[in-house]
C-alpha cells in the first residue's frame, strides 16, 4: 500500500465521519469542522508516534468516545437548537439554499402586496367594501387566491399550459360571480360566496400539483397543505386581531376614531395578503416543523367518537326523530365535512406500512357513528323536499350531503377492509385523493349551473 | 486515581481560562496541555471541553476565531478577553480560599490521611 492510498483511505473515513456528525441537529457545521480538526490533530499526533494512518484514525475516533454522548453535552450548552427555527433568509451554512429562500420571500411579498393592492382596485370603480357587499361577498375569493396560484406555480416554474388553465379558471370564476343577474337578497349570491372559494382552493391546489398532475402523492401533499396553511392562516388572524385591537385602543387614546382605516384597510388588505403569506409559510416551514393538522386530529379522533355515539345512543333512548329545518342540515353537513377532515388529516400523516392499530378501528367506529346519523337526516330531509318542493339552499345542501355521504361510505368500506388486513392502506389513500375532482366539479356546478337552474332566486 | 465528575467540571473553567491567559489556542492544544500538567489524571473529554468553550465564548469571556494551519485546514482559535482576565482573577480567588481552607483542615500528608477511618472502624 502506498502513502497517496492510505492518504485517500483516511479522507474517505473523514468523510464518512462527517457525515455522521451532520446528522445531528446540535451540532452545527461549524461544530463538526472544529471536531474534525480535532480529530486530524489526535491523528497526527497517533501517526507521529509510529501508528499506521488507519490504526490511528480509529483510535482517535474511539478517544472522542460516543457521538450520542458528545452530542448530548453540545445540546446542554446549545439547547436552542433542538428547537428547530424558521431561518427566513438562509443561514449561514448553506448558500445555495439562502438565495433560493430569499427569492421566495421577495415573490411572496409581492404576490401579497398584489393581493392587498388588488382587493382595493374596485374601489376606483365606485365600490364600497361597507355597501357593496353583493359584489364583494362572491369576488372577496378572487382578490386572494389567484395570487396564492400564481406564488406557488412561480415556485414549481409551472409549464406555460398549465398557466394558461390557471387562468382561464380564474376567469371563469370571476364570469360566475359577476355574470349572473343575482338579486341582493338571493339563495344563489350566498352559494356562489360559499363555493367559488372552494372551486378556487382547488385551482389553487392544481398549481400546487402542477409538477405531476396525476400523481397521488402529491394530491395528498396537497390536502397536508391545505390543513396546515389553515392552521396559519388562524394563527396569523389571531395575531391581526391583536393588531387591531391595539390600534383601536391607542388611537383612541388620543382622540382618533380609526374604524374607518381598519374595516376599508386592515382587514381587508390584511385578510387578503395572509392567504398568500400562510401559503408561503407552509412551504418555507414544511421540513422544519411537524405538522399540526394530523396533531389535532389526533386529539380531537376519539372525542368526536364519543360524542356522535353519545348522540346515537341518546337519539335511541328518546325514540324522536330529528327535527330537520335548513339549519339542521348545513350542520349536519358541516358535521360530516369534520368527519371527513379527521379522517383525511390522520390518513395524510399515517405511514402507508404501518399494520392497522387502535386508532384506526376508533377512526372506524367514528366513521360508522357519522354515517348512521347521516341516513337518518337524510331520510328526514328527502321527506321534506318531496312534500314542500326545493330551493337553491336545500339542493346544494342535500348534493353536498350525498357527496360526502358517498365518500365515507366507501371509505369507511376500505377502514374495515383495512382493519381486517384484506386491503391495503394505499387503497384508501388512492380513493381519497381521487375524490377530490369531484368536489371541484360539485363547486363549479352549483356556481355555474344552480342560478339558471333555479331562475336567479 | 479519578477525579470526579463533578470536581473536573467545577474546576475546567478556570483551568481553560488560565491556559488561555498564556495566549491563544485551540481545542486539541489545551487538552493536550491538560494531560500534561496533570500527568494524565485529569482526562477530559470532547464533550466537556468544547461546549465549555461555547459557553466562555457566549458568555464573552473568549473570542474565537477560524485560521488557516499547515495547508487548506481551517482551526478554531480561542483567545481571552478582558472580561474573561476578570473572571479568572475573581476564580482564582475563590479557588484559593477553597485550598487554603483545605490545607488549614488537612495537615501533614495524605497517607495519614487515608489511615484515618480505619482507626475509627477498629
Amino acid at each position: 500500500m502506498t502513502a497517496a492510498d492510505n492518504e485517500d483511505e483516511l479522507e474517505a473515513q473523514f468523510a464518512q465521519w462527517r457525515q455522521y456528525v451532520q446528522r445531528r441537529p446540535e451540532l452545527r457545521q461549524a461544530d463538526s469542522e472544529e471536531l474534525e480538526d480535532h480529530l486530524r490533530a489526535s491523528v497526527d499526533q497517533l501517526v507521529a508516534v509510529g501508528l499506521r494512518a488507519d490504526e490511528a484514525f480509529l483510535i482517535a475516533v474511539k478517544r472522542m468516545g460516543g457521538l450520542d454522548d458528545l452530542a448530548r453535552e453540545f445540546a446542554r450548552e446549545h439547547s436552542e437548537r433542538l428547537w428547530k427555527q424558521l431561518v427566513l433568509t438562509g443561514d449561514t451554512d448553506g448558500q445555495g439554499a439562502g438565495t433560493r429562500s430569499r427569492r421566495d420571500l421577495l415573490v411572496m411579498v409581492s404576490c401579497a402586496v398584489g393581493a392587498a393592492v388588488s382587493v382595493k382596485v374596485p374601489e376606483l370603480f365606485g365600490m364600497r367594501l361597507d355597501e357593496d357587499g353583493q359584489f364583494y361577498a362572491p369576488n372577496f375569493a378572487l382578490f386572494a387566491l389567484p395570487w396564492l396560484a400564481a406564488f406557488l406555480a412561480w415556485r414549481r416554474q409551472a409549464r406555460p399550459a398549465l398557466i394558461g388553465v390557471l387562468l382561464a379558471l380564474f376567469g371563469l370564476g370571476a364570469v360566475a360571480a359577476n355574470a349572473y343577474p343575482l338579486a341582493d337578497d338571493s339563495q344563489s349570491l350566498v352559494l356562489t360566496a360559499i363555493h367559488l372559494p372552494i372551486a378556487l382552493w382547488l385551482v389553487v391546489g392544481l398549481a400546487y400539483v402542477a409538477d405531476d398532475l396525476r400523481s397521488a402523492r402529491r394530491r395528498m401533499d396537497f390536502i397536508r397543505f391545505t390543513g396546515e396553511w389553515f392552521v396559519y392562516f388562524v394563527l396569523i388572524a389571531l395575531g391581526g386581531g391583536v393588531l387591531i385591537a391595539f390600534v383601536v385602543g391607542t388611537f383612541e387614546a388620543i382622540g382618533i376614531v380609526p374604524e374607518d382605516f381598519i374595516q376599508q384597510w386592515l382587514v381587508p388588505c390584511g385578510v387578503v395578503a395572509s392567504v398568500v403569506v400562510a401559503g408561503w409559510l407552509v412551504e418555507a416551514k414544511q421540513s422544519v416543523v411537524e405538522n399540526i393538522a394530523p396533531v389535532l386530529t389526533r386529539l380531537f379522533t376519539p372525542l368526536f367518537t364519543a360524542v356522535l355515539l353519545a348522540f346515537l345512543i341518546a337519539l335511541a333512548w328518546t325514540s324522536g326523530g330529528i327535527d330537520v329545518e335548513r339549519e339542521a342540515l348545513i350542520l349536519f353537513d358541516l358535521l360530516l365535512v369534520v368527519v371527513l377532515g379527521l379522517l383525511l388529516y390522520s390518513i395524510s400523516a399515517r405511514d402507508p406500512l404501518a399494520r392497522p392499530g387502535l386508532f384506526d378501528k376508533l377512526q372506524l367506529a367514528l366513521v360508522v357513528s357519522a354515517l348512521i346519523i347521516d341516513v337518518l337526516v337524510l331520510r328526514e330531509i328527502t321527506h321534506r323536499i318531496t312534500e314542500y318542493g326545493t330551493t337553491p339552499n336545500k339542493a346544494a345542501a342535500l348534493g353536498e350531503n350525498v357527496i360526502l355521504l358517498a365518500n365515507l361510505a366507501w371509505s369507511a368500506w376500505l377502514m374495515l377492509g383495512f382493519v381486517r388486513r384484506r386491503t391495503p392502506f394505499a387503497a384508501l389513500e388512492r380513493w381519497q385523493t381521487g375524490y377530490l375532482p369531484v368536489y371541484a366539479a360539485w363547486s363549479w356546478i352549483v356556481v355555474l349551473v344552480f342560478p339558471p337552474l333555479f331562475g336567479y332566486l | 486515581m479519578k477525579v470526579t465528575k463533578d470536581l473536573v467540571a467545577a474546576s475546567a473553567t478556570p483551568m481553560v481560562l488560565g491556559i488561555l491567559a498564556d495566549g491563544e489556542s485551540y481545542g486539541y492544544a489545551i487538552l493536550r496541555r491538560i494531560n500534561e500538567l496533570s500527568d494524565g489524571e485529569l482526562d477530559w473529554t470532547e464533550g466537556l471541553l468544547y461546549p465549555l468553550l461555547h459557553r466562555l465564548e457566549r458568555l464573552g469571556h473568549v473570542e474565537a476565531s477560524w485560521q488557516s494551519v499547515a495547508g487548506e485546514r481551517r482551526r478554531k482559535y480561542y483567545r481571552i478577553t478582558s472580561s474573561g482576565l476578570a473572571e479568572l482573577a475573581e476564580q482564582r480567588r475563590q479557588w484559593e480560599t477553597v485550598v487554603s481552607t483545605l490545607k488549614e483542615i488537612w495537615p501533614g500528608d495524605v497517607r495519614r490521611l487515608a489511615a484515618i477511618p480505619l482507626e475509627g472502624r477498629a
